[in-house]
């Protein structure tokens, strides 16, 4: 097995057999995202050097017996989190100048676990898109084709994960933005409960909705991860302070008697025949594993984009308030006056969906319209929400289709927001609710991976990676990868 | 109803955004049926039920003393900034 295609635990294993040095692993998957960059555009930035002496600082720490699990490891960071000396750009021209001063907690975490760092990856500029097309550095491609879109917000750490060149990626999800890109791009993703992940240096989008996560090529390799990155963290208000399971010891847990429930409302006429075929494979997979089968409802389910985009436009019209021009970011020319320097700087820093945003949410939370649009969008979130309690009192997991199609086309959802929007019909119950939520590969439609979503209760996030894993043991659809990238 | 002209420019205005001519019928167009699809909200029973005000149940935002924890770091913050002069951010003048 060549080493671009080896999982976390295998690369941990090799690294301490001495079969290949970090730096060896390094130079490896700088070289093939390098060659990647002309057709997939999955990095916003590769960071060589710094790898490169991180690798050889892994492979001191090793000769001299102080390795951990994860030194030497290779991951690539979702531009969204704030790397130290490094440029951070959100996938904005607002932030295309902007170096951190100091990492995002997630960062911290897994330098000191003695990861190596090779690049941060494309994005939806500051997280809002669906397709990776809003980046201010052009859109990624699907390296299952690349006239197909990865999905977004996440499409860069995807399309790296599928294409092999790198083993994990960070990620972040506000409405599906982890688990639709790992789905478009055949791909594991896991949006974590609220609060399980600190959101420090963590470019805010909706403060109510994001949560950091990972993509990787398998649910083992997640559940690596997750332990190093989750955590309280008293630097960011909405962490949570409670224990951190381990997540590797917990993914062998038995899947007899799991009540796996399905809702009605996840399979309707906008799903994909083939992919809805896909679904129901992998529920067999499940029955013959010993899980049963229970039907749930979430009547309320239908009515979470219109929640969702209230709720994430007014919250981002807030967050996004804070690039002036004046302490970071992009400034205008020759300013008039302030409020020149302000509006100016804001109209051409901004792309034209984060404004579509912005001026959304300023609408909805604009005297005479708050309480028709904003209040009346949070007592819908609770009805969702109270859905979804209800229905894990039947079943321990929800599952259902990431999405309702495979991979669409660059540039075919683009004109109308609406259909952009209903991409994320089937991920944004989880955001709203709170709820950890994960996406697995469960084979092909129309020669294209599908997604299998898996959603539980708050906190859960060792019971999704046992039933991911349980599936991926007996599966394969994680192990292919996109041809070209083999 | 659709969005006017003018409203699109309050909103701009408001959320201190400057448009170009070219800009205003998108917004016009798109905000309108991005509000219209949000008008769906409306059809919800909602009489009862209190607005969601923190994804986790019973719990809220953690408050912690007011104390000064972090250290002094402005002139590293300060090597992003547009336009400094010692050690304050320059804006246009606001006060003639």
């Amino acid at each position: 097995m060549k080493l671009h295609e080896k999982g976390l635990a295998a690369l941990s294993a090799g690294l301490r057999a001495k079969e290949f040095s970090s730096v060896e692993l390094t130079r490896h998957l700088l070289q093939r995202m390098e060659a990647s960059q002309a057709q997939l555009n999955a990095f916003i930035s590769i960071t060589a050097e710094q790898a490169l002496r991180s690798a050889a600082a892994a492979d001191r720490a090793r000769a001299s017996g102080q390795a951990q699990l994860l030194t030497g490891l290779p991951i690539v960071h979702k531009d969204i989190f704030c790397t130290e000396g490094v440029r951070t750009t959100c996938g904005s021209r607002m932030l295309d100048n902007f170096v951190s001063p100091y990492d995002a907690t997630v960062v911290a975490k897994l330098k000191s676990a003695g990861m190596v760092m090779l690049g941060k990856t494309n994005m939806d500029e500051f997280a809002m898109g669906s397709s990776n097309e809003t980046s201010f550095y052009g859109p990624v491609k699907n390296p299952w084709n690349p006239h197909l879109v990865p999905g977004g917000s996440s499409g860069g750490s995807a399309a790296a994960v599928a294409a092999r060149l790198a083993p994990a990626a960070t990620a972040t999800d506000t409405g599906g933005s982890i688990r639709q890109p790992a789905a478009l791009c055949g791909v594991t993703g896991i949006k974590p409960t609220y609060g399980r992940v600190s959101r420090y240096g963590m470019i805010a989008f909706a403060s109510s909705l994001d949560q950091g996560g990972l993509i990787t090529a398998s649910a083992e390799d997640a559940a690596m991860l997750l332990g190093a990155i989750a955590g309280f963290d008293p630097r960011d208000s909405t962490s949570v302070d409670r224990p951190v399971p381990d997540y590797v010891a917990g993914l062998n847990a038995p899947l007899a008697g799991l009540r796996l429930g399905i809702a009605r409302e996840f399979f309707d006429k906008g799903l994909d025949e083939a992919g809805e075929q896909r679904v129901r494979d992998a529920l067999r997979v499940y029955e013959k594993l010993g899980a049963r089968i229970v039907d749930v409802s979430l009547p309320n389910l239908p009515l979470s984009v219109p929640t969702y985009y209230v709720v994430a436009p007014a919250e981002c019209s807030s967050n996004l308030a804070r690039f002036d021009g004046v302490r970071y970011g992009y400034r205008c020319e020759n300013p008039r006056d302030l409020m020149d320097l302000y509006r100016r700087s804001r109209g051409e820093g901004f792309g034209a969906e984060v404004k579509r945003r912005i001026m959304t949410g300023t609408y909805v939370l604009s005297e005479g319209y708050y309480d028709a649009y904003y209040l009346q969008a949070q007592k819908v979130r609770q009805l969702i929400a109270s859905d979804f309690e209800q229905a894990f009192a039947e079943a321990d997991v929800i599952a259902g289709p990431t999405t309702p199609t495979p991979a669409f086309e660059l540039g075919s959802k683009t004109a109308d927001p609406i259909t952009m929007y209903l991409n994320d019909i089937y991920t944004i119950g989880a955001n709203l609710a709170g709820l950890p939520a994960l996406s697995i590969p469960c084979g092909f439609a129309g020669g294209l991976p599908f997604g299998l979503q898996l959603v539980g209760p708050h906190f859960s996030e060792d019971r999704l990676l046992a039933a991911a894993h349980g599936y991926q043991r007996e599966t394969d659809w994680h192990t292919r990868a996109p041809d070209g990238y083999s | 109803m659709p969005l006017t002209r003018e409203q699109i420019e309050r909103i701009a205005f408001l959320a201190r955004l400057e448009l170009n001519q070219a800009e205003i019928p998108v917004y016009q167009a798109s905000l309108s049926s991005i509000l219209e699809f949000a008008g769906e909200l409306s059809r919800a029973q909602t009489r009862s039920i209190e607005p969601m005000a923190h994804p986790l149940p019973g719990l809220s935002q953690r408050l912690r003393a007011d104390e000064v924890t972090e250290s002094d770091h402005r002139e590293r913050y300060q090597e992003n900034a547009p336009r400094v002069e010692a050690g304050l951010y320059l804006v246009p003048k606001v006060i003639e």
